[in-house]
C-alpha cells in the first residue's frame, strides 16, 4: 500500500492544493487577519463566485478565470456594501466581536439558501481546455486542473503583497490593523481605509471561487467545508501576514493530501479543523504571531 | 410556598401536554410540536451559556448529535429504556460541554466560537468513520411498544418532550435568579473586572458549558426515536446551529423568556413555511429575520416589550 512514488505524488498534489487554499484563504486573512472582522460569510462568498464563473462558463464558454477577474469589482463593491452596513451596525456601536458574527452567520445562511432556490442542490461544474490534462515528470503526475489554480493563487499572493507592501493604500490597510488612531491623526479616515480592505477582501473571493469549480464541483452548502479550513490557515498563518498564509495553506495542502491518500478522503476534513482546534489551543498567535 | 406554586405550573404544563394527545387527532400537531418543543430546550441550552456569559457557541449540532448517538450506541449495545438514554446522551453531551470550557481558558470571542465549529465537524467526521453507529450511511432505529395510555410512540414523545422542555426552562429560571446567573452575566460584562471582583470565574464558566451541553445532549437523546432513521448529515445539520442561536437572539437574551419566545415564533413559523412553501424557504426566513433582529434590536422581543412597557410608565 505505501510507496515512494504514491507518496512523492500526494505531496506534490498537496502543494498545488496549498497554492489553492493561499488564494482561498488571503480574503480572511485581510478582513479577519488584519480588520479583525470576524467574517464568517466569507466562504459563501467564494461559492458565490465559483457559480458566477459557471453563469459565464456555460452561458458564453468564457474561460472561469477570466470570469472571475471579470466579477472582482462587482465583489469589490459587494464588499463595501457589507462593509458600510456592518460598521454602521456594530462596530459604531462599539459591540462589534459577537454580534458582528452572529451577522455574518446569518449572511451566510441567507446567501446559501438563496443559492440553493436559484440552482437547486445539483454539483455544477465548468469547461476549459486544460481541466482534464496532466503534464507527467518522471513517476509525478501533475494535473493542470490542479496547476493552474496553484499558479494563480500564487500571483494573487504576490500581487496582494506588493499591494500591502508597496502602495499608499496598502500601507494604509497596513497601517489601520495596527493603530487605527494614529492613522486617524496621520490625516487618513480609518473608516474608508477599512471599506476599501474589506472590498478587496471579498473581491479576491471572486477570483477564489473561479479556481475552486477548475478544481471540483460546487454545490450551494459547500463553503461550510471551508470556513475550517481558512480560519485554520489564517490563524495559523499569523492572523494578516500574507507570506504566513502562503506557508499554512502550503501545510494543510501537505498534510490534507497525505491524509486522504493513506487514511481515505472522508478524513481529510477533520484534519484541516483538528489542526485548527490544536492550533486554537496551544498557540492562538500563529507560526508567524505578530 | 412560591416554589411550591412553580413546581405545581410545570406539572399543570406537563399534565396539559398529556391531556392534549387524549384529546387531539391529527397526529401531524404532536409530530411538528415535537420540533418546536426540541428547539426551546436547544435554545434555552444555547443561552444559558451564549446569553448569560457571552461565549457564542457555534457547537450545537456536536451536543446535540452526541445525546442521538449515544442513544443509538446504548440501543444497539442492549435494549435501555428512554430515561436511561436521556440522562446517559445528556452526560455524554456534558462531559464535552465540560471539555469545551477548559477551551476558554485559552480562547475568547470569536476564537472560541471558532473553535466549536471545529469541533461539530471532527466530531462529526468520527462518527461518519464509525461503522457501528451506520457510519455515513446512517442507521435505522426500530421504536419500542407504545407505552400505555398513549395512542402511538410520537404522541409519548410529545409529552416526554414537554417535560423536558419545563426541566430545562426551570433550571434556567432558577440559574437566572441566583448568584450563577449574576457571576455569569459579570463574566459577559467585563471577564478580568468580574476575576478581580471575586467571582469564580473558570468554575462558572465550566459549569455554564457542561450544563448547556447536558441539555443539548438532552434534547438530541430521543431524536433516534423520533425520525428512525439517523444519519451524521442530519444529526450534525448547521441548522440547529444557526436555529438554536437566532431563536434567543430573536427572542432576548437577556431572560429565560427569551428563547421560548423566540423558538415558539421562529419554530412555528418555520413548520408553517415547510409545509406551505419549501424547506429551503423556511431556512431563508431564519437568516433574514436574525440578521433584522441583530441590527435593529439587539435586545430582542423580550427588549422590544421592555421598551414599550417603559414608555407607557415613564
Amino acid at each position: 500500500m505505501f510507496s515512494f512514488e504514491l507518496l512523492v505524488n500526494a505531496v506534490v498534489a498537496g502543494i498545488l492544493l496549498g497554492g489553492f487554499y493561499t488564494a482561498v484563504s488571503l480574503g480572511i486573512s485581510v478582513t479577519f487577519g488584519l480588520l479583525d472582522v470576524a467574517n464568517i460569510a466569507h466562504p459563501v462568498f467564494i461559492i458565490v463566485g465559483a457559480y458566477a464563473a459557471y453563469g459565464m462558463n456555460s452561458a458564453f464558454g468564457l474561460d472561469p478565470i477570466l470570469a472571475g477577474l471579470l466579477f472582482t469589482p462587482i465583489f469589490y463593491g459587494v464588499g463595501v456594501a457589507v462593509y458600510r452596513l456592518y460598521y454602521a451596525s456594530f462596530e459604531k456601536k462599539g459591540e462589534q466581536s459577537l454580534r458582528g458574527l452572529v451577522f455574518f452567520f446569518g449572511v451566510l445562511f441567507i446567501i446559501e439558501v438563496s443559492l440553493i432556490l436559484a440552482y437547486g442542490v445539483d454539483y455544477r461544474l465548468v469547461e476549459a481546455s486544460y481541466i482534464g490534462k496532466s503534464i507527467l515528470i518522471g513517476p509525478v503526475g501533475i494535473a493542470l486542473r490542479l496547476f493552474v489554480p496553484f499558479a494563480v493563487g500564487l500571483i494573487l499572493t504576490l500581487a496582494l503583497y506588493l499591494f500591502l507592501a508597496k502602495t499608499f493604500y496598502g500601507r494604509a490597510i497596513m497601517a489601520v490593523s495596527q493603530d487605527s488612531l494614529a492613522l486617524r491623526l496621520m490625516g487618513a479616515d480609518p473608516i474608508h481605509i477599512k471599506t476599501i480592505a474589506f472590498g478587496i477582501g471579498i473581491a479576491t473571493a471572486s477570483l477564489a471561487g473561479a479556481l475552486l469549480i477548475i478544481i471540483v464541483p460546487v454545490e450551494p452548502a459547500m463553503g461550510r467545508e471551508y470556513i475550517g479550513r481558512v480560519f485554520a490557515i489564517t490563524v495559523l498563518g499569523g492572523m494578516g501576514s500574507v507570506g504566513g498564509t502562503l506557508v499554512a495553506a502550503l501545510i494543510l495542502g501537505v498534510v490534507e493530501s497525505l491524509t486522504s491518500t493513506f487514511s481515505g478522503p472522508s478524513w481529510a476534513l477533520a484534519v484541516s479543523f483538528g489542526m485548527l482546534l490544536l492550533v486554537l489551543a496551544v498557540r492562538p498567535t500563529g507560526l508567524f504571531g505578530r | 410556598m412560591k416554589t411550591t406554586v412553580r413546581l405545581l405550573t410545570a406539572l399543570a404544563i406537563i399534565v396539559l401536554g398529556f391531556l392534549l394527545t387524549v384529546v387531539l387527532e391529527n397526529r401531524y400537531y404532536f409530530f411538528a410540536a415535537y420540533v418546536i418543543l426540541q428547539y426551546i430546550i436547544l435554545a434555552t441550552a444555547w443561552n444559558i451559556l451564549g446569553g448569560y456569559s457571552g461565549y457564542v457557541n457555534f457547537g450545537t449540532p456536536a451536543f446535540f448529535a452526541l445525546g442521538a448517538y449515544t442513544a443509538i450506541v446504548l440501543t444497539l449495545a442492549g435494549h435501555a429504556s428512554l430515561p436511561v438514554l436521556i440522562v446517559a446522551g445528556g452526560l455524554i453531551a456534558g462531559l464535552l460541554g465540560l471539555g469545551m470550557g477548559y477551551l476558554t481558558l485559552r480562547l475568547r470571542g470569536v476564537f472560541f466560537s471558532i473553535a466549536t465549529l471545529a469541533l461539530t465537524v471532527v466530531l462529526q467526521t468520527l462518527v461518519i468513520n464509525w461503522p457501528y453507529v451506520g457510519g455515513a450511511k446512517g442507521i435505522n432505529i426500530i421504536r419500542p411498544p407504545t407505552p400505555p395510555f398513549f395512542n402511538n410512540y410520537v404522541e409519548f414523545l410529545f409529552v416526554v418532550m414537554v417535560g423536558l422542555a419545563v426541566g430545562a426552562l426551570t433550571v434556567a429560571w432558577w440559574i437566572e435568579h441566583s448568584w450563577i446567573g449574576r457571576g455569569l452575566t459579570a463574566i459577559r460584562d467585563d471577564e478580568e473586572a468580574a476575576e478581580c471582583s471575586g467571582v469564580p470565574t473558570l468554575r462558572l464558566k465550566l459549569f455554564a458549558t457542561t450544563l448547556s451541553g447536558f441539555l443539548m445532549g438532552v434534547a438530541g437523546a430521543p431524536f433516534p426515536y423520533y425520525v428512525t432513521f439517523v444519519e451524521p448529515s442530519s444529526a450534525f445539520n448547521l441548522d440547529y446551529a444557526v436555529n438554536s442561536l437566532a431563536m434567543p437572539m430573536i427572542g432576548g437574551t437577556m431572560t429565560w423568556v427569551g428563547p421560548l419566545v423566540g423558538a415558539v415564533l421562529l419554530g412555528a413559523a418555520q413548520q408553517a413555511a415547510m409545509v406551505t412553501i419549501s424547506s429551503e424557504l423556511n431556512l431563508l426566513i431564519v437568516g433574514v429575520v436574525l440578521v433584522a433582529f441583530v441590527i435593529l434590536a439587539p435586545d430582542g422581543i423580550v427588549g422590544l416589550v421592555h421598551r414599550v412597557v417603559k414608555r407607557k410608565r415613564p
